[in-house]
């Protein structure tokens, strides 16, 4: 046994009941678990034999996340260093301190100081969600006696990046305080909610300051620099603008554009889609909803296009590629907790999550980005529809009953 | 044609009564435990709505405004402020006639509604779509189907808060918050996914 195991051991005693920190065994059980598999079983039915559990399924959606965050540190470095040097400006903050500090420099041509520069655009905003998500989390399990698992790290590094890359990390700490707060553990931690509870504080963050998360000037980490992302110059302009801007449908397919931290690459949501199937702890039939909810409510839009409302004309393989909707319909909207749980359900759910998108998109000149509010629509339609398919199910064996 | 169309279309989603003005919510908060009680419900306030919307704007637009006794000879009459009460005076005649029609023929929904179907005749979603009718200034046919889409808009908005209370009776809600208090969260949790519909202009 390792020196590890063996001081969980001996401090083990004092959380149990009536040991010196009892109040804090949630701490003690968080840290345990996080670093070796638990050994108690099931005791009361329903048995399921299986090797998987909440703690290896939520692991396993940060590693699908690992190609998503490589990636959100280099294009958010990328596209700061590209405006330092449009503008010819230094970085003045702590973070132009350091990089300058260890001659790394702000040259957009070398991969490496995009890297590091996004890292340290990014590291503040996720440590925010951390500490502060990880309080209420930690507290709610200590006062309400439940456990602090592994969902948290999920929701911590999915509302981490879907910001944009200079958000005030006040309003950061405020956005995942709701999200976790009132998204998730008023209803009595995860798996009880009805919402995604990263969605929930991007979205209170999204009503409540938009001038922070939406426009043109958030999306690169450099002041006074405006860059509309694709999906902004949709609303505007329609396809013609996003091809005035020079950005080629490649471009925006592996993800060189301004935009949200972890959004901006499909190639990168892809592998890690890739991951999430294989091992199938997303559900195909979401994904496949949203992807026919979207070319079919995009190819009846392309019909019925106008001028009045030019993002009516994108093609569906162009919605795939900007804004976050490949992100949303990956890890979003195939959320186990908030999406629908049947599997008539599911297809169903991704649907009407694929044709909200497009919708939002296109008709409402108030939001450029429709994902994030679909999603949300969708989740509260998710138990409903559930409840459609097991009622039809429930008269259909009835008839086959009856008829026998 | 598209103009009643997207007039319908506003009704149920981007001005839905329940979700975006916050109307009828005692009866939103109180029927929302089954789905099919609350479908129930909705199905019953779309015919109430159906039928006060129209009805209320013929009286308004017949004998209540101002000039609107011309027929009769009498054009210097305005009656516009005896409204609020005919327009209540006729949801509760509506709503006795809807009882005595579930009594007969669906009881099982009639007992299942319980007090809350004669509530509905003061339920603020009712009156309040008579009187955005009158605001509005809509002409018959718009007042039927902005009657018909409030009501979907309500039912529609009513029956998910249904499906959402029955899957969290498998939460493990705070004790002081259990009943009405998280179901006034998930309502405005709920307000917040409709967002999605406010600023579409129609």
């Amino acid at each position: 046994m390792s020196r590890m195991r063996r001081f969980l051991d001996s401090i083990e005693p004092q959380f149990h009941k009536g040991g010196r920190f009892e109040k804090y065994y949630a701490v003690y059980e968080m840290v345990d678990t996080f670093m070796y598999s638990p050994n108690n079983s099931t005791r009361t039915a329903p048995h399921v034999r299986d090797t998987i559990d909440l703690k290896r399924m939520m692991s396993y959606v940060v590693v699908a996340l690992i190609p998503c965050i490589i990636w959100a540190w280099f294009n958010s470095g990328y596209q700061a260093n590209l405006a330092l040097a449009e503008l010819g400006v230094a970085r003045d903050d702590w973070r132009g301190g350091l990089l300058s500090m260890f001659g790394i420099g702000f040259n957009p041509s070398n991969p490496f100081a995009n890297l590091v520069h996004g890292f340290l655009l990014f590291l503040p905003i996720y440590l925010t969600t951390l500490i502060v998500g990880g309080l209420w989390e930690v507290l709610f399990a200590t006062v309400r006696n439940h456990e602090v698992n592994e969902g948290f790290l999920v929701t911590s590094m999915l509302f981490t990046l879907t910001l944009p890359p200079e958000m005030p990390l006040w309003m950061v700490a405020v956005g995942i305080s709701f999200g976790v707060v009132i998204g998730k553990e008023v209803f009595g931690g995860t798996g009880k909610n009805f919402l995604n509870p990263a969605l929930t504080g991007r979205a209170f963050l999204y009503f409540a300051y938009p001038a922070e998360i939406s426009g043109d000037q958030v999306w690169v980490a450099v002041d006074g620099w405006s860059h509309a992302t694709p999906l902004g110059l949709g609303e505007t302009g329609g396809m013609a603008a996003i091809a005035e801007s020079g950005l080629t449908w490649w471009q925006a397919f592996v993800g060189l554009m301004p935009g949200s931290l972890g959004e901006t690459s499909t190639l990168a949501i892809l592998i890690g889609m890739a991951f999430l199937l294989y091992t199938r702890i997303a559900s195909w039939r979401i994904m496949l909803g949203v992807v026919i909810g979207v070319i079919a409510t995009s190819l009846l839009f392309n019909l019925l296009a106008s001028d009045a409302r030019p993002m009516m004309a994108m093609p569906f393989y162009w919605h795939f590629v900007v804004g976050g909707l490949t992100f949303g319909l990956v890890f979003m909207a195939t959320d186990p907790v908030s999406a629908s749980m049947t599997n008539t359900g599911r297809l169903v759910f991704g649907i009407l999550i694929g044709f909200m998108t497009v919708l939002i998109r296109a008709i409402n000149p108030a939001f450029p980005e429709g994902i994030m509010l679909a999603i949300l629509f969708a989740n509260l339609f998710a138990p409903l529809i559930d409840y459609v398919v097991i009622q039809s199910n429930i008269r259909r064996r009835e008839r086959r009953h009856v008829s026998a | 044609m598209a103009n009643y169309f997207n007039l319908f279309i506003s009704a149920v989603f981007v001005e839905n009564l329940a979700l975006a003005f916050f109307l009828g919510m005692c009866t939103f908060l109180a029927i929302s435990k089954q789905v099919s009680a609350a479908f129930g419900l909705g199905v019953a306030v779309v015919f109430i709505q159906a039928l006060t919307v129209p009805v209320n704007h013929l009286i308004y637009y017949y004998l209540l405004r101002d000039g609107a006794l011309a027929w009769a000879g009498m054009p210097e009459v305005n009656l516009s402020f005896l409204g609020l009460i005919c327009y209540i005076g006729v949801i509760a005649a509506l709503v006795q006639i809807l009882e005595m029609f579930l009594d007969k023929y669906v009881p099982a929904l009639y007992n299942a509604l319980g007090v809350y179907m004669p509530l509905i005749t003061v339920n603020c979603a009712i009156l309040g779509g008579t009187l955005f009718m009158v605001e509005r200034d809509y002409n018959l046919g718009e007042s039927i189907t902005y009657g018909i889409g409030t009501g979907v808009g309500w039912a529609l908005a009513i029956t998910a808060l249904a499906g959402i209370r029955e899957k969290l009776k498998y939460s493990d809600i705070p004790a002081g918050l259990q009943g009405l208090g998280i179901t006034f969260i998930a309502t405005g949790l709920m307000s917040l996914g409709f967002m999605a519909f406010s600023g579409i202009q129609l």
